[in-house]
């Protein structure tokens, strides 16, 4: 066997994998421009960037992109807060209980969203909470914190200890070896992973289904316009301006924790 | 500041021995790093997920609707009737063929990053999984819609090749047939496919990352031939990989109940199910306890699969 020439049949089969993931996002680009207004026609009878200004001046889709873009906001700073302290305290020590621990981060998102949405709302309605901006955060933020703690805790192993016991032989007290010795080495660790918390946010549908009451987030205004199509070209630009604009947090994501072993987003 | 410190250690504030106190006893300050996650996580995720697992052991009142709030395992016993059980079956079923596909058509793309690709083609396959994975669940969704559509372009593409009859003669077939492909059974599956398809990708890159070429080599120098090599040594050692990511798979298309509204039959799925008992039928009781069956798969799964080695992948 050849070390480092691949067989021709594997070089198709991993392009033909590659090209099945890619090709249907790129459909929706090509449908942003279609004339067609009433079905889902290809090859597109004509193109015209109309829909464009169209879905400019709807005010329900800049409601849902604010809505949402807040709640993303929030979500991921409470995530930051809370993944890198529990990636601070499982990383450094062992403890009683740290098993449980990083197995109670990594649920909400191994458990199907169904469950952790359903199970918030019967929460909220045992308690009398009304839905509002805040429940919807409370759920998000639930799940985002494991984004902030995989990317935190890999980059926590690596950095030495031995650098934070030689700044406080350098007499700096524990909140000055935070601000000046820990916190430079794990920051492009919480950039990435707040990137990413802030992707997984700005998407989720299937739990804010459940703890959003009439607001719209801008993945809820989309679900009602699959389900009921009102003016589909609107529903295609929206959907390519999502594409691009998530495609910016990853890529940076993946830039800021290129050449370390913490690769972004991969579990590992 | 720290300067000062280190030239005066004489005066010393409430801060300083405030960090003192947490560096002598790490003890505390791992309590106190812990607590706010673990408050957070523990009181609202955890008590959200019992309120609901309490639920299930209630049962609803026939005649009135409202809930009866004493300890039964009726509302369990109501899983077993024929069309609960068909669709638990169903779901089952369709989480087994989307994973098995995704470990076949994933294999080859995981195996060519992590054996073949070096520099320039490495990140560009590694963003080449990683941007579908993190693209938005329900534009992915959408461009199936588009393309499943009986006037889109896969109806398109065999009008074009003059194959018309044989995607007709596919979707007269009982079960996975149905009257387009956007209400079919294989509309949902390639749906769930093409959507989970990264996440199991990244976890075998990762099992395959580690195989040392040598080993390959070696087989390959005692004699193996090349389909011999896969099958007595690179699957055995992709394995845990493959099972790690048919976690994923297996356990999102078992929750996910926008895919099979979106493009698919009027069967139901549990996540269907779920929904539409806790919505529009006000039976939350039977939504709890349909709830409590995806958790006792994945539970079953995660054991056996933590016996295989699978967490050492993830």
């Amino acid at each position: 066997m050849h070390s480092d020439r691949a067989p021709l049949g594997l070089k198709i089969a991993a392009a033909a994998g590659l090209l099945f993931m890619h090709l249907p996002i790129l459909l929706i680009f090509v449908y942003a421009f279609t004339t067609e207004d009433k079905s889902y026609q290809w090859p597109p009878p004509g193109y015209t960037l109309k829909w464009f200004g169209v879905t400019w001046a709807r005010p329900d889709v800049w409601e849902a992109l604010s809505l949402s873009l807040r709640v993303a906001a929030i979500s991921t700073l409470i995530a930051l807060v809370l993944g890198t302290l529990c990636a601070a305290a499982v990383a450094r020590t062992r403890f009683f209980g740290r098993e449980t621990i990083s197995l109670l981060v990594i649920l909400p998102i191994a458990l199907p969203g169904i469950i952790t949405g359903i199970s918030l709302r019967s929460a909220f309605n045992l308690g009398d909470i009304p839905f509002s901006f805040w429940t919807i955060v409370l759920g998000h933020a639930t799940f985002c914190v494991v984004v902030v703690y995989n990317n935190a805790v890999a980059r926590f192993r690596r950095t030495s200890g031995s650098l934070v016991e030689a700044s406080m032989d350098l007499g700096a007290n524990a909140f000055q070896t935070f601000r000046f010795v820990i916190l430079p080495n794990i920051a492009t660790a919480l950039l990435a992973g707040g990137m990413l918390a802030f992707a997984l946010s700005f998407d989720e549908v299937i739990v804010t289904t459940f703890t959003a009451g009439q607001q719209q987030t801008l993945p809820i205004w989309m679900l009602e316009e699959l389900v009921r199509p009102r003016q589909r070209p609107v529903t295609n630009v929206v959907a390519m301006v999502v594409v691009l604009v998530t495609f910016l947090p990853i890529l940076g994501a993946y830039y800021l924790t290129r050449g370390t072993e913490s690769v972004a987003g991969q579990g590992k | 500041m720290a300067e000062t410190a280190a030239h005066h250690p004489a005066p010393r504030g409430p801060v300083d021995r405030l960090s003192d106190l947490l560096w002598r006893r790490q003890g505390l300050l791992v309590l106190l790093l812990i607590l706010p996650p673990a408050l957070w996580l523990g009181v609202i995720y955890l008590g959200s997920l019992f309120a609901l697992l309490a639920q299930s052991f209630f049962s609803i009142d026939e005649f009135s609707g409202l809930i009866n709030y004493e300890f039964t395992l009726r509302t369990y016993g109501e899983l077993f009737r024929a069309a609960n059980l068909d669709i638990i079956l169903r779901t089952v079923l369709m989480a087994a063929s989307v994973t098995i596909a995704a470990a076949v058509i994933g294999f080859p793309v995981a195996y060519y990053a992590a054996r073949y690709a070096r520099g320039r083609w490495k990140a560009l396959f590694y963003l080449g999984v990683m941007l579908p994975l993190w693209s938005s669940y329900l534009v992915k969704v959408y461009s199936w819609k588009l393309i499943l559509a009986k006037e889109g372009i896969l109806s398109w593409l065999f009008e074009t090749l003059h194959l018309t009859w044989l995607l007709e003669a596919y979707l007269s077939l009982p079960v996975v047939g149905g009257n387009s492909l956007s209400v079919s059974w294989t509309g949902t599956f390639l749906v769930f496919l093409y959507v989970w398809l990264p996440f199991m990708i990244l976890p075998i890159q990762a099992a395959l990352e580690r195989v040392p070429p040598s080993m390959l080599e070696a087989s390959g120098d005692l004699g193996a031939r090349p389909g011999q090599t896969f099958r007595h040594v690179l699957l055995p050692l992709a394995l845990p990989g493959i099972v790690a990511g048919s976690i994923f798979t297996f356990s999102l298309t078992l929750g996910d109940y926008i895919i099979p509204q979106i493009v698919g039959t009027s069967a139901r799925m549990i996540g269907q199910a779920v929904y539409q008992f806790q919505g529009t039928a006000g039976n939350i009781p039977l939504a709890a306890a349909f709830a409590v069956v995806p958790i006792v798969i994945m539970g079953v799964y995660l054991y056996v699969a933590r016996r295989m080695g699978a967490f050492d992948a993830l």
